[in-house]
């Protein structure tokens, strides 16, 4: 399978896949953050204008403190995620799938500037653009990476029909391909589907090549 | 086993571990329910993690799989949840890891010192031998202001209240941390960024110091800068050598992959970072509280050459064995 998929081994021997966040995800959890600071911004800058004295000092520590440390203090009390991240469903990680640490998050996000540069993330979309873990250069100093978390389907029901064995010694890629019809079948059109499953039956018509492919498929996955 | 009775089988663990991990998702890291939660954890995630394996060993469809990898991944991220930095590794920081971390990197923090007092000392030389050199760097604008800031009889440095003191501090840490870091982030384009800022403040700042000398004006300029320069100076250097540090992984990342360099040398220069943002706090607070305080000029003037010598003295003898 041609996908950007990495599988680690954890010490319980049990297998890590991170699926690696791509430029839109990651641009619009950045969009919805910098919307969620936007009325703290105006908000502080009218209160510097028109309050003035104390106000302006706390005003600008409050805006130092959004503009470096926004995203470093939902990172670590939100297990990687900003409020934009959260919503895209994507996290910060290490790259051998840990959770990030506080130096991995300050770290990313001091470079942001450098990956800002010169405008829009041009930097760090060059370089994002160079591994196979979208890292821009934050994450590659860091040692993070952007996934997906969290946003696998609830299991989906599979109505019991007609079954039939397999006439041949079933490999597990061809257990997996039919399991994946058989899952997949409602988001397929009538005329896609017969046209695969006729790749397996050219002897039959496309009709009963579907018939058998499913049925068969229901046999491996043990609905009788 | 046919994957139904897989499922069938085992579906209720893998709602008891989701339930679970949907729980300790919602709570934050000191929460005392968290432990109580955690105790469970493992072994609800070691039997999934082996529900994951054979699944995987028997072909299951791609979408259970998916589901198993999920719960796994999630339940990793909850096991090896970092412990946040506390009061002890702190200590041991601010004795012994930062003046360590500065002086393993004395290449780099070399290099950013020099190109700052080079440039420090070039400009300073040449405004004071042609006093129109000044406006090569600054236009008339700027040297105006300087010129009214320091002047020994303006108004606004008696009556300056505790409401300015809160608005400066505000200011320098904005300003002057915010420089800070993108000095340190701008190493990275192979170390130009960093010795631009290098430059361009050396540069400056012996600029304007020469030009208040010419003036007259060096009394009140000294006696203000000279206490919380200390840190302020020293941190903007350091910020330097870090970029620097990265900068040079890129150049010549030496047995490593650039990569990897860069990641190596990124962990070192973060220790450094941590260092010069307590020294730019501490420099905040003394240009704000301080610096503009009106006393006899020696006064002023000690204070300022102890902070220099404590500076120095911390970041070349502490911490050593």
């Amino acid at each position: 399978m041609i996908d950007d998929r990495q599988s680690l081994r954890t010490a319980e021997g049990a297998t890590l896949s991170l699926v690696p966040a791509g430029i839109l995800p990651r641009a619009s959890a950045f969009l919805i953050d910098l919307l969620i600071r936007t009325p703290v911004y105006i908000g502080a800058l009218i209160i510097m204008a028109t309050r003035g004295g104390n106000a302006t000092g706390l005003m600008l520590i409050l805006l130092f403190l959004l503009e470096w440390f926004y995203p470093v203090l939902f990172e670590m009390l939100r297990h990687g995620q900003t409020p934009g991240k959260r919503l895209l469903g994507i996290a910060v990680t290490h790259t051998d799938g840990a959770p990030v640490t506080l130096n991995g998050s300050l770290l990313r996000n001091l470079i942001r500037q450098a990956d800002f540069f010169p405008m829009l993330y041009l930097t760090g979309f060059v370089a994002m653009l160079t591994n196979q873990r979208f890292q821009r250069f934050g994450d590659m100093a860091a040692n993070t990476m952007v996934v997906h978390v969290g946003n696998s389907r609830p299991p989906q029901q599979i109505s019991v029909a007609q079954t039939c064995p397999p006439d041949w010694a079933v490999t597990l890629e061809d257990q997996q391909t039919l399991l994946a019809l058989l899952e997949r079948q409602e988001t397929l059109s009538a005329a896609r589907r017969q046209e695969l499953c006729a790749l397996g039956w050219p002897e039959l018509t496309p009709a009963q090549a579907e018939q058998r492919a499913l049925a068969t498929a229901r046999h491996l996955r043990g609905l009788e | 086993m046919k994957q139904a009775q897989f499922e069938k089988q085992f579906e209720s663990d893998w709602r008891q571990l989701d339930q679970q991990l949907a729980m300790l998702e919602k709570l934050r890291p000191g929460d005392l329910a968290r432990d109580a939660e955690l105790y469970q954890l493992p072994v609800g995630y070691r039997r999934v993690c082996h529900h994951q394996a054979l699944a995987r060993e028997r072909g299951y469809s791609l979408s259970l799989i998916q589901r198993l990898d999920d719960l796994v991944l999630r339940g990793y991220r909850q096991l090896y949840r970092p412990t946040l930095p506390l009061a002890g590794p702190l200590k041991h920081f601010l004795l012994v890891g930062f003046p360590q971390a500065v002086r393993a990197q004395w290449p780099w923090q070399l290099a950013s010192a020099a190109v700052f007092c080079l440039s420090l000392l070039l400009l300073w030389a040449l405004v004071r031998s042609q006093p129109d050199m000044v406006y090569a760097l600054l236009d008339p604008a700027t040297t105006e202001q300087m010129e009214s800031m320091y002047h020994p009889q303006a108004e606004h440095r008696s009556q300056r209240n505790a409401s300015d003191d809160i608005t400066m501090f505000g200011y320098y840490i904005y300003n002057n941390i915010g420089i800070a870091f993108r000095t340190f982030a701008g190493g990275i384009f192979f170390g130009v960024g960093a010795l631009f800022v290098m430059m361009f403040n050396g540069s400056f700042f012996g600029a304007v110091a020469a030009h208040l000398t010419n003036a007259g004006f060096q009394q009140p300029f000294f006696t203000f800068v000279i206490a919380h320069g200390a840190p302020e100076l020293t941190a903007i250097v350091l910020a330097g050598g870090a970029g620097l540090r990265l900068g040079w992984a890129l150049l010549a990342p030496g047995p490593w992959s650039r990569k990897d360099a860069l990641r190596l040398a990124a962990a070192q220069a973060m220790t450094v970072m941590y260092g010069a943002f307590a020294l730019l706090l501490l420099a905040a607070f003394i240009e704000a509280f301080w610096s503009p305080r009106q006393f006899e000029a020696w006064i002023k003037y000690s204070v300022g050459s102890v902070l220099w010598l404590l500076t120095l003295g911390y970041l070349f003898a502490a911490g050593r064995r």
